[in-house]
């Protein structure tokens, strides 16, 4: 019990933890957006300055910098970005409730072909250590590592929908077919990393004591991988999926574009290139957030399931 | 005992052997010795300028005959040329963005870990608050609010890496800090800062170039990725990035503009991940992956 007890004690800690992280996000997103030149009402042709004065009195731009400040962490508590500067009547919550969807869905397949794919090529590597099994999927896998996703997306195109025309080269519908492209091409660094992560962890347990006792009780092969082997070797692949998911929504900027996927990331360049300060911001907390909010979840999957680790002690 | 013929081997020497038995990144390493010295002078020996449009020969295909080797863009210039300078761009910046990232890495991670205390505390909390930050994103939030500069793109790449320095910095000297070379420069009375200077550092150096020769293609792909969003370096100057964003654009008429960048990049991270995990098996070999 005091093993229960002292997860939740890291999670609370961890909790409290969360909180000067986020600050020091929206403080700096809400800094920089003040230096950025420029404002919401910019226009080719200046406004008179009554409506300026009154456009800043409605959205509190006359007010000191510190209360607008404090009145943006209000909002952000409240997940209200603000208007777009660009996208003229929409707010920067509806643009996200628009591109999210689409992101999540093929970022969320995307990790799960990349963890499967990922742990059987990784696992059956270890098991043939030394083989040209092992060596040709660590030599796949570091070219995975290595090719960048948006060399490997056009390379993709190049070859499935100019040459051998079997899938539409990008745009979205929502079809599968359309999915597989970008799917694929942000799962390759992922599957690469992972099959790594799993070979190196597993041919570590493989050697360690309670696997020789597993073997030497004559339990099968194949139930020594399974249900012994199995689950410590890919403590470190859980490990890796806080990191993987920044990742997948770094690389879904790219992959998106390339695409052509109305997705949060393709919002986000076009708000970029645009200067579009609020939904860049928006997107920026919001994916801060997002990834802050993941980590947590992963580190708690890790000590539930991890039997060395207990918080009970300080480390 | 005849032990004068005995030359004993430092753990340098093995090191360094270890490596040369490692094929992968003793290759890796020559090519890209020949990648360096054909980038910086490369551009130099050929008959094309990087920006000069040759309206004779747009959109040429890889030919001997034109003289444009690796073909020419949509304004005709030459795809080789462009590379090579792309290249000396992308180097640099994988140079000095990783030579940033190690300063403040090396400097924050020894003090924190020979302070320690309330000192290392504050410091590492720190890290890991910005750490769980989304830095891809301001980074582009930077080069948005500030414009595209090159040396922007140097320091807010470098900032983004310093931390994982930090970190294993800072563990190798929680470690160092107990031995008995630190505990006699202590009895000595040498100053802290020089402690940290004299004796630390210098025996974290195997870590810190296994950790900066991984950095480097790390960095190589931030700014690739900058550019190839048109956030990182401007035109005329050019990177690999910049390069594959342009002939992604003409992949269908001229799969060329784009084979050909997007190879040398790929090669080029190929390498330095094998130089660096060859590195990191010779200098330390208990830690393999």
């Amino acid at each position: 019990m005091t093993g229960h007890a002292g997860i939740l004690r890291h999670a609370i800690q961890r909790l409290l933890g969360v909180i000067p992280t986020l600050l020091v996000l929206v403080t700096i997103a809400f800094f920089l957006i003040r230096v950025a030149p420029g404002g919401p009402f910019d226009a080719e042709k200046a406004l008179p300055a009554e409506i300026q004065a009154n456009l800043n009195v409605k959205y509190h731009l006359d007010e000191p910098l510190v209360q607008q400040y404090l009145r943006y962490l209000g909002q952000i508590l409240t997940f209200d970005f603000g208007p777009s500067f660009q996208y003229k009547d929409w707010t920067v919550n509806e643009l996200i409730g628009e591109g999210f969807p689409v992101s999540l869905t093929v970022g969320g397949l995307a990790m799960l072909l990349a963890f499967v794919v990922g742990t059987v090529i990784g696992v059956t590597a270890a098991l043939r250590q030394n083989t040209a099994v092992d060596y040709g999927s660590m030599g796949f896998a570091m070219l995975g590592i290595s090719i960048p996703n948006f060399v490997i997306a056009p390379l993709l195109i190049l070859l499935f929908a100019v040459f051998l025309g079997w899938l539409p080269a990008g745009g979205w519908d929502w079809s599968l077919n359309r999915m597989v492209l970008p799917v694929i091409t942000l799962a390759l660094p992922v599957i690469a990393y992972v099959a790594r992560l799993t070979r190196g962890s597993m041919i570590e347990v493989l050697h360690s004591n309670f696997i020789r006792t597993a073997r030497a009780k004559g339990l099968p092969e194949r139930a020594v991988i399974l249900q012994h082997a199995l689950k410590p070797a890919l403590l470190p692949v859980i490990s890796f999926m806080g990191p993987a998911t920044a990742g997948l929504i770094t690389g879904s900027v790219i992959v998106e574009r390339i695409y052509a996927i109305p997705g949060l990331g393709s919002y986000f360049v076009q708000g970029a290139l645009n200067r579009d300060y609020t939904l860049v911001m928006g997107v920026v907390i919001f994916y801060g957030l997002l990834i802050i909010l993941l980590n947590f979840t992963v580190d708690m999957l890790y000590a539930w399931l991890n039997p060395k680790i207990r918080y009970d002690e300080k480390r | 005992m005849e032990l004068g013929d005995v030359k004993g081997r430092s753990p340098w020497e093995d090191a360094w052997h270890r490596l040369l038995k490692n094929r992968a990144a003793v290759t890796s390493a020559i090519i890209m010795g020949v990648m360096v010295v054909v980038v910086v002078l490369g551009p130099m020996l050929s008959p094309w300028e990087g920006d000069f449009t040759d309206w004779d020969h747009t959109f040429s295909p890889p030919s001997f005959a034109t003289g444009h080797w690796f073909g020419t863009d949509a304004v005709g210039r030459d795809i080789l040329v462009r590379t090579l300078e792309g290249g000396r761009i992308s180097l640099l910046v994988g140079l000095v963005a990783t030579l940033v990232s190690l300063a403040i890495g090396v400097t924050y991670g020894s003090v924190a870990g020979y302070y320690g205390g309330y000192t290392d505390r504050v410091m590492m909390r720190a890290v890991d608050i910005v750490y769980a930050m989304p830095f891809m994103f301001f980074v582009i939030l930077l080069m948005v609010v500030f414009g595209r500069n090159i040396f922007l793109i140097f320091v807010a790449i470098g900032a983004i890496n310093w931390l994982d320095m930090a970190r294993i910095v800072r563990g190798q000297t929680l470690s160092l800090k107990n031995t008995e070379f630190v505990e006699a420069a202590q009895a000595c009375g040498v100053q802290r800062r020089d402690i940290i200077v004299r004796h630390i550092v210098p025996n974290l150096l195997g870590v810190v170039i296994v950790y900066a020769t991984l950095t480097i293609p790390q960095v190589i792909l931030v700014e690739s990725f900058l550019s190839f969003l048109g956030l990182g370096v401007q035109e005329p100057m050019s990177s690999w990035g910049a390069l594959v964003n342009d002939g992604a654009q003409d992949l269908e008429s001229a799969p060329w503009t784009l084979i050909f960048p997007a190879l040398v990049l790929t090669v080029t991270l190929y390498c330095f991940n094998y130089i660096g995990d060859g590195l990191r098996d010779a200098l330390d070999p208990k830690d393999r992956l």
